[in-house]
């Protein structure tokens, strides 16, 4: 899985102005020391991002540049096509339900279990703690591809993962090839006004029925991947925390689970929103897994944003309608950042109370 | 504040400015090529294997030594993001294989050159290819290859169930029938991949198709191909009849050679996977039984491509005639196995492999798939619902397809 890098600022008051012969030497210097990122940046940062930008509002087909003359400006028009109707819609629809599945179910599952991991590890008790870590952080070191590879021989019809299924007398699904969404438990048709009512060419008993068993073997492959690089950012600020305020916890007589609950958790606020986030991000722009696995199939129940926006330019030459997904997936990883920023937003101690006086 | 603000605002459109200058295709139009004779060409191809990469350098190299214009083959690993990314960059292979699914949209942003009618062995081309690379009245470009569909049967069960060579199917009826005979235990009668490229033959064999012969309009919903998909409907549902997906195999080879179907529908391909992973399973091919509307198959082809931004297209016209040459294309088949897209090829090909003659005779009624613009991504659509056409209603599916196939000719 790839995770955008995110830039943590702290916030800082602005330094005082100076004006003057001096300060504004200072500043040609300080331009003439940035400009290299200023150049990498724009280089291949800003300058695709526009022409990206233009190619979702342009007719571009595909042939020259897209800024040459004969490419022409439609407005909103690879927008409309997302939401109008027709194939195009029902296909962005399709690939939203499946990866707002993806993100509901990985982010904290491998949320949970990385902390998980990283309390373990954290143990002073524990033996061959250096093994452990090594360990649960090797998935994360190994390239996607390669793991997306090992995961179709242990989730193919005859392999391990089966195997170990006949071994307990049940009978495994075709993993790669079983489109059933699992919350359908087996049915194929639901009640009436579910399957009445629709979004984005959809409907409701679809948007409801939960991610594929295929989808399901690509999630248990994100949480393995993944779990392993966020329990080492866990591990980090456990090994922050200050041991005075557990001894005092002790004093206190708070048991281990509650001060795991009162103690240790909140002062992992931050790093639980850095987790998030970037689980966030980073199973919104699922691709590789996809890609390398079953290009979306079977019955598009793989299809994500990321690679629909992919087969669209490259695969049908629609590239405008590409680029509209691209943004789209953009905004909607904005919006989606914004949530666990407000979920897990530091309360003052006034707040709290004001809010129980109103309860 | 205001002038760092105008500072960083300068420094940016400068930047942009200086880049667009440093891209040499920003300010060009759509015009073509300037021509240079002799310029070296680049053939890029998408391989099946180290077989074919060797024979299509081989060919190259001939016409290279022959001709004096110097000519490099690549193998892609993704030819459809490479040829993107070359048309986009405006410095696209000269010569490259391009499949029926992608000609239209290539076509209609003009990357492709439209040189068939030049080709001076264009009527020997069967015409059911010629129409596959026709868009908007033009030929566009030569036919590299082809393939088509038929029955392939297990002679071991086939004979263990009864059956003689009698009883190879004419119809569709007796098609059932002998499905229902092979099916016992894990062996299911006709087992194949569960998606429009297979359960199509039927359409034609019914007399219809997702589209015309030249993709200009959509013919999804019609009677016959209604009744086509009930007839495989009820098969599935009898039990005769089962998807590869539903037998837990990847497709009908793997569920054929694993002996879970006694019967597959596939192409020529199949010999050679059967040949390298179930050596022990033997088989003939027999063409596929005739429906309501006589014989009918589904054909794949690829095509010689040739780049509008090729800055030699006279040497790339001439290197794709050689390629498509009888000999050339008898060579290539011995090589690795593929069926010449020309008449005066065929007696040959069918001397040297009289087992598979049903492949090549199915080129005299095969139909093509939709080539329309956006029509892959429709028959992807379709071919979802077809995977499940057990518990679903045809005529709802198709009428489906036909709304969606419209918006793309409209």
């Amino acid at each position: 899985m790839s995770t955008g890098t995110v830039t943590v600022t702290p916030e800082v008051s602005a330094p005082p102005r100076h004006h003057g012969g001096i300060r504004r030497r200072d500043a040609a210097a300080g331009w003439l020391f940035t400009a290299p990122v200023l150049v990498i940046l724009g280089l291949f940062l800003a300058v695709p991002v526009v022409m990206a930008l233009w190619v979702s509002v342009s007719d571009w087909s595909g042939r020259g540049s897209p800024f040459s003359s004969g490419v022409g400006f439609v407005g909103g028009a690879n927008y409309q096509a997302l939401v109008a109707g027709g194939l195009t819609t029902s296909d962005f629809g399709i690939a939203l339900k499946n990866n707002l599945w993806y993100v509901l179910l990985v982010v904290p599952i491998q949320t949970a279990l990385s902390l998980l991991l990283a309390l373990l590890v954290n143990r002073q008790t524990i033996k061959g703690r250096g093994f452990f870590r090594t360990a649960f952080y090797f998935p994360s070191v190994t390239s996607s591809v390669a793991i997306t590879v090992l995961w179709l021989f242990l989730f193919s019809t005859t392999g391990a993962i089966n195997k170990l299924i006949a071994f307990f007398g049940a009978k495994g699904p075709n993993w790669f090839n079983e489109p059933a969404a699992v919350f359908h438990f087996g049915a194929t048709s639901g009640p009436d006004w579910m399957m009445k009512g629709s979004a984005l060419g959809m409907s409701w008993w679809d948007w409801l029925g939960g991610p594929s068993v295929a989808m399901c073997a690509l999630m248990s492959m994100a949480i393995f991947t993944t779990s392993g690089t966020f329990m080492l950012i866990y591990l980090a600020a456990l090994q922050n925390l200050s041991p005075e305020v557990f001894e005092a916890a002790e004093v206190d007589g708070a048991s281990s689970w509650k001060a795991f609950w009162y103690v240790t958790l909140p002062q992992l606020r931050a790093t639980t929103f850095t987790v998030v986030t970037l689980g966030m991000i980073g199973c919104w722009q699922v691709f590789d897994q996809i890609y390398t696995a079953t290009q979306g199939g079977p019955a598009k129940t793989t299809l994500t944003p990321a690679y629909l926006s992919y087969s669209a330019s490259f695969g049908q030459q629609k590239w405008g309608v590409g680029a509209a997904i691209a943004f789209v997936l953009f905004a909607i990883i904005i919006v989606f950042t914004l949530v666990p920023r407000w979920l897990l937003r530091e309360r003052t101690p006034r707040a709290a109370r004001a809010r129980k006086a109103v309860a | 504040m205001r002038t760092t603000k105008w500072f960083a605002a300068m420094t940016a459109a400068s930047l942009v400015l200086t880049l667009t200058a440093c891209g040499s295709g920003f300010s060009s139009g759509n015009s073509s090529a300037s021509q240079t004779p002799g310029k070296p060409l680049t053939v890029l191809i998408g391989s099946s294997g180290d077989a074919e990469t060797t024979a299509v350098k081989d060919a190259v190299a001939a016409w290279s030594a022959k001709s004096g214009v110097q000519a490099t083959v690549r193998t892609a690993s993704n030819l459809n993001q490479e040829l993107a990314q070359g048309f986009a960059s405006k410095t696209p292979p000269d010569v490259f294989y391009l499949g029926a699914d992608s000609i239209a949209g290539y076509a209609a942003n003009g990357s492709l050159l439209a040189y068939g009618d030049t080709l001076a062995n264009k009527a020997d081309f069967y015409d059911s290819l010629v129409a596959n690379f026709t868009v908007g009245g033009k030929f566009y470009c030569a036919p590299k290859d082809f393939s088509t569909l038929q029955l392939v049967i297990n002679t071991d069960l086939w004979t263990k169930a009864g059956l003689t060579d009698a009883d190879v199917p004419t119809t569709w009826d007796q098609l059932s029938s002998v499905s229902k005979k092979l099916t016992s235990g894990t062996t299911t009668g006709l087992v194949m991949s569960g998606e429009y490229a297979r359960f199509g033959v039927f359409m034609t064999q019914a007399g219809g198709n997702l589209m015309n012969d030249t993709s200009t309009q959509a013919t999804a919903n019609t009677d016959a191909n209604v009744k086509a998909l009930q007839y495989v409907k009820d098969n599935l549902v009898a039990g005769d009849f089962k998807t590869a997906a539903d037998v837990g195999a990847g497709w009908g080879g793997e569920a054929f050679g694993k002996q879970l179907g006694a019967m597959t529908i596939e192409g020529n391909w199949i010999t050679g996977a059967l040949k390298s992973d179930f050596p022990n399973v033997k088989y003939k091919v027999v063409e596929l039984p005739a429906g309501p509307a006589g014989k009918g198959t589904l054909q794949f082809t690829n095509c010689w491509g040739i780049a509008t931004d090729s800055q030699n297209t006279e040497g790339a016209k001439n290197l794709v005639a050689a390629l498509t040459a009888t000999d050339q294309q008898i060579a290539f088949s011995k090589a690795f196995g593929v069926m010449p897209s020309i008449k005066s090829a065929a007696d040959a090909w069918k001397t040297a492999n009289p087992a598979l003659v049903p492949f090549i005779n199915g080129a005299a009624y095969a139909k093509g798939v939709p080539t329309a613009a956006g029509s892959a991504a429709v028959v992807t659509d379709l071919n979802q619902k077809l995977a499940q056409l057990k518990g679903q209603d045809p005529a709802t599916i198709l009428a489906a397809t036909q709304t969606n196939l419209q918006a793309l000719v409209k």
